[in-house]
């Protein structure tokens, strides 16, 4: 517990040391704020549902560039030298750095509830189905974060990393959109829009949280930690 | 303390450590000695479980360096080549991560600070970002950092790479004051550093410990031989012909040959009067001797016929 703290504590406070924390924190919100108000007073309703279907592909972009570094730049500047001959198992690196990766997309979901207090202060809208979505979007950035950190373990240059984060994530986001479900053979498809990241994140949208979702999200999550630890495993046999 | 037994790394087909066994006790200072890529530190990464071996074992004070490798790291300081430290941590902001994760109760942790910034001489730094730093201090942190947990065992991987002559003799003395109590084992390519440092030597090259003793001993070992130099005029496949077949020659090498005359560089052991022998050995084969000379033998030697590295006539001192 000390040791995860210690390295969580380093990562969280790294990214605010340096510019990302704020250039991600300030880029989301605008993107963000743009994409939904553009539409929002056209429709006149008090919903939220164009900013929870923006959002999942703004993460595709600033998600893998938030994780990018955690282990591509230790790796890249040697730093990994000195970390992992530390009193301190592979895994609790890797979740301390989740969790501080965790952590600033947790500030960032915070500081974007400007946009459903706006929308309280303007209408009446359902509280259920933005808390909802404000769930979902936790669990799929969390998703997108433990695979943005597996792609930062593959290679030692951040924007190979960034880059291969996007294409992981992407590819586990379109797998269940109907446009690849349709073309797919049949037998594939149940697995494919099981396996899709959309899918439950829409599902979840409806305001239904359904312990099927939240066993999705966490398995995937875990899935790809515990592949970053077994990539850094790996790491010492090269 | 350390145990090394057969330990083999290989990266591909390149085979980095090749069967390399020694041992280490408390109040050692051991001194890793090797021309670049020779394995040493490889074999330093092994001994501090960042790289896994392909073959053989280290234990590091009973603990297996595979098994138990959280309890060897307790027991290791380690200060990489180079030192790579978070350019964008403070100098005292990296001190007690370090120190939070080495396990120093909170109590104890800004004493300990303290203690490692006096004895690496970063006072005046304190307040500094590391990215601010010079190389001679980062290597300085980097030292503290590796000191911190007050470990039995030092590895350092050529700490004194990038300093200035003041410096190096600091870091010198800091390893040799360290040494009496505690293990230090640290790799350089600088001789003069070794010999001024080290209580055992571990010549490394391609990978194999081609020498293990101390000092002294190994010094020793070159002086039970003669080095001579001899140019001689004559036909370049005959004279080395006869001097293969000459007993008291026990290694020669050619270091250069034109048309005027061939020069050799002549091993044999010492008390055979070798330089009188080769005279008698040139006049009776009737070619004409344009120099003879007895040259000194010193650790630089002893490493250079090691190592087989003989382009290298004048090793780099500092």
């Amino acid at each position: 517990m000390n040791n995860i703290a210690a390295i969580f504590k380093k990562e969280f406070r790294s990214y605010f040391n340096s510019p990302i924390a704020y250039i991600f924190i300030t880029f989301f919100l605008a993107l963000s704020a743009w994409f939904f108000f553009r539409g929002f007073f056209l429709v006149g309703q008090a919903v939220m549902r164009g900013f929870f279907t923006w959002v999942p592909w703004i993460f595709l972009l600033f998600i893998p560039a938030v994780t990018m570094k955690l282990w591509a730049e230790e790796k890249k500047i040697g730093t990994v030298e000195i970390l992992m001959t530390l009193p301190i198992k592979d895994y609790e690196v890797v979740i301390g750095k989740y969790l501080a990766s965790f952590c600033l997309l947790g500030v960032t979901i915070l500081l974007s509830l400007s946009i459903p207090i706006t929308v309280a202060y303007l209408g009446e809208p359902d509280g259920g189905t933005i808390l909802g979505g404000y769930i979902g979007l936790c669990l799929m950035g969390g998703a997108y974060l433990a695979i943005g950190m597996f792609a930062s373990t593959i290679t030692e240059n951040q924007i190979v990393a960034f880059i291969l984060g996007i294409v992981m994530c992407f590819g586990l986001l379109i797998i269940g959109e109907d446009i690849v479900l349709f073309n797919a053979p049949n037998w594939i498809v149940p697995i494919f829009s099981y396996l899709g990241l959309g899918a439950h994140f829409s599902s979840i949208l409806r305001g239904v949280i359904d312990s099927r979702d939240l066993i999705y999200y966490f398995s995937v999550i875990g899935f790809f930690l515990y592949l970053s630890v077994l990539m850094i495993t790996v790491q010492k046999w090269r | 303390m350390i145990e090394v037994i057969n330990l083999t790394k290989r990266y591909g087909p390149t085979v980095a450590v090749d069967n390399v066994s020694f041992d280490a006790k408390s109040g050692e200072v051991l001194g890793f000695l090797g021309p670049n890529g020779a394995g040493k530190t490889t074999t330093m990464r092994i001994l501090t479980c960042y790289l896994s071996a392909d073959e053989g074992t280290a234990k590091v004070d009973g603990y297996d360096v595979f098994e138990d490798s959280v309890e060897v790291r307790k027991r290791i300081g380690y200060l990489p080549e180079s030192a790579p430290l978070y350019t964008d941590m403070g100098v005292i902001d990296y001190l007690k991560f370090i120190a939070q994760v080495r396990d120093i109760p909170k109590s104890q942790r800004s004493q300990r600070i303290k203690d490692v910034v006096d004895i690496c001489g970063l006072e005046k730094m304190v307040q500094k970002d590391v990215g601010e730093l010079s190389k001679g201090y980062r290597q300085r942190l980097g030292l503290a950092q590796s000191l911190i947990h007050d470990p039995p065992i030092l590895v350092l991987d050529e700490p004194t790479s990038g300093l200035d002559p003041n410096q190096i003799i600091e870091i010198r003395n800091l390893i040799r004051e360290i040494g009496k109590e505690k293990m230090v084992i640290f790799s350089t390519h600088i001789l003069s550093e070794v010999s001024a440092t080290c209580s055992r030597i571990l010549i490394i090259n391609d990978g194999e410990i081609v020498a293990n003793g101390t000092p002294d001993e190994l010094a020793g070992r070159a002086r039970g031989e003669e080095v001579v130099h001899i140019s001689i005029r004559g036909s370049r496949e005959e004279i080395e012909a006869k001097l293969e077949e000459l007993s008291l020659v026990s290694d020669f090498k050619r270091v250069k040959s034109d048309d005027d005359a061939c020069a050799y560089q002549i091993v044999s052991q010492k008390g055979q009067n070798t330089a009188e022998e080769l005279f008698h050995f040139v006049v009776q084969n009737h070619w004409s001797l344009t120099e003879l000379r007895q040259e000194a033998i010193s650790l630089e030697d002893v490493f250079l016929k090691l190592t087989g590295n003989e382009s290298a006539t004048q090793p780099t001192d500092v």
